[in-house]
């Protein structure tokens, strides 16, 4: 059987390309500790990912995606961490959201690797 | 919704059941203008994929689909539709139930509702109560959004978003 799919948008909010910070604002996680942080500078020790934003992130972020690079053995914790330093909004949000990397649902702890793309869903309400 | 309806049906099979989702004119006494919806699209797709190949493993279905509308909504139009076709109604019926249900749980698709005083994104209380145990999937021992789906099956028969 066939399987059709097709996706139209008729609306969405104006794009801001969004620069990543380099700085290494790093907050250490209870589970998984960036152990390449005391490397950075000696080893090519950083990932980049992509960050979408939804609904009410994208409105408190102004963004619908951004480029972020993090430590290599980041956590998609430690990239929403360091998203809401960047946009502390987003903190005000954090206990509704959950995250999804490479369009499944994550548990924070997971790790990011380079070219992955992470998406900050908060409460949905499809249907 | 009869272009759904047609493809699911078959001669073989004595059941079609269907959902229609419609905008309400008002919520908690306010006046509703229109609805305006969105989705991480590639994600939804998939989603609504495992969640059709879920329903498929569950019960004996025969075609399945499922639509949902992007952008703005107006009152009384229908933004989502389920249809799914089996031998018999009990399987039919419970499969179209679990279908919209979990759209309703797990689907990346937000709603934001415009009022004449102002506008809110809305939040499933399906998504908030399964998230209580953990990230959305864990309690779900079918379909888990992404997760089974890849590896299994044939997923849904026809997905369409944003018509």
């Amino acid at each position: 059987m066939e399987i059709v799919a097709l996706t139209w948008f008729s609306w969405l909010g104006a794009l801001q390309a969004g620069s990543s910070s380099a700085m290494d604002v790093m907050e250490r996680g209870k589970e998984i500790a960036n152990e390449d942080r005391t490397r950075k500078g000696t080893e090519n020790a950083s990932v980049a990912i992509k960050v979408l934003f939804f609904a009410r992130a994208r409105d408190v972020t102004g963004l619908t995606d951004m480029p972020l690079e993090v430590s290599s053995g980041s956590t998609a914790r430690d990239c929403l961490n360091k998203l809401i330093a960047k946009f502390p909004g987003l903190e005000e949000i954090r206990g509704c959201l959950v995250l999804a990397l490479n369009e499944e649902y994550t548990p924070e702890s997971a790790v990011v690797k380079d070219r992955d793309e992470l998406a900050i869903i908060p409460p949905i309400s499809g249907g | 919704m009869a272009k759904y309806i047609k493809f699911v049906q078959s001669p073989h099979c004595g059941a079609t059941a269907t959902f229609a989702g419609t905008t309400r004119d008002t919520f908690e006494g306010k006046t509703v203008i229109e609805l305006r919806y969105e989705a991480y699209v590639p994600m939804a797709i998939r989603c609504l994929k495992s969640i059709c190949s879920a329903a498929r493993s569950a019960w004996k279905i025969d075609s399945a689909a499922v639509a949902h509308r992007l952008g703005p909504v107006p009152v009384g139009d229908a933004s989502v539709f389920v249809a799914v076709s089996a031998v018999h109604r009990e399987d039919a019926l419970d499969a179209c139930k679990y279908v919209i249900d979990e759209i309703k749980a797990s689907v990346p698709i937000w709603k934001k509702e415009v009022y004449e005083g102002g506008e809110i994104w809305k939040e499933n209380s399906e998504f908030l109560e399964r998230r209580k145990g953990g990230c959305c999937g864990v309690k779900v021992k079918v379909g888990d959004c992404g997760a089974a789906a890849a590896a299994t099956a044939e997923g849904c028969d026809r997905a369409r978003i944003g018509e």
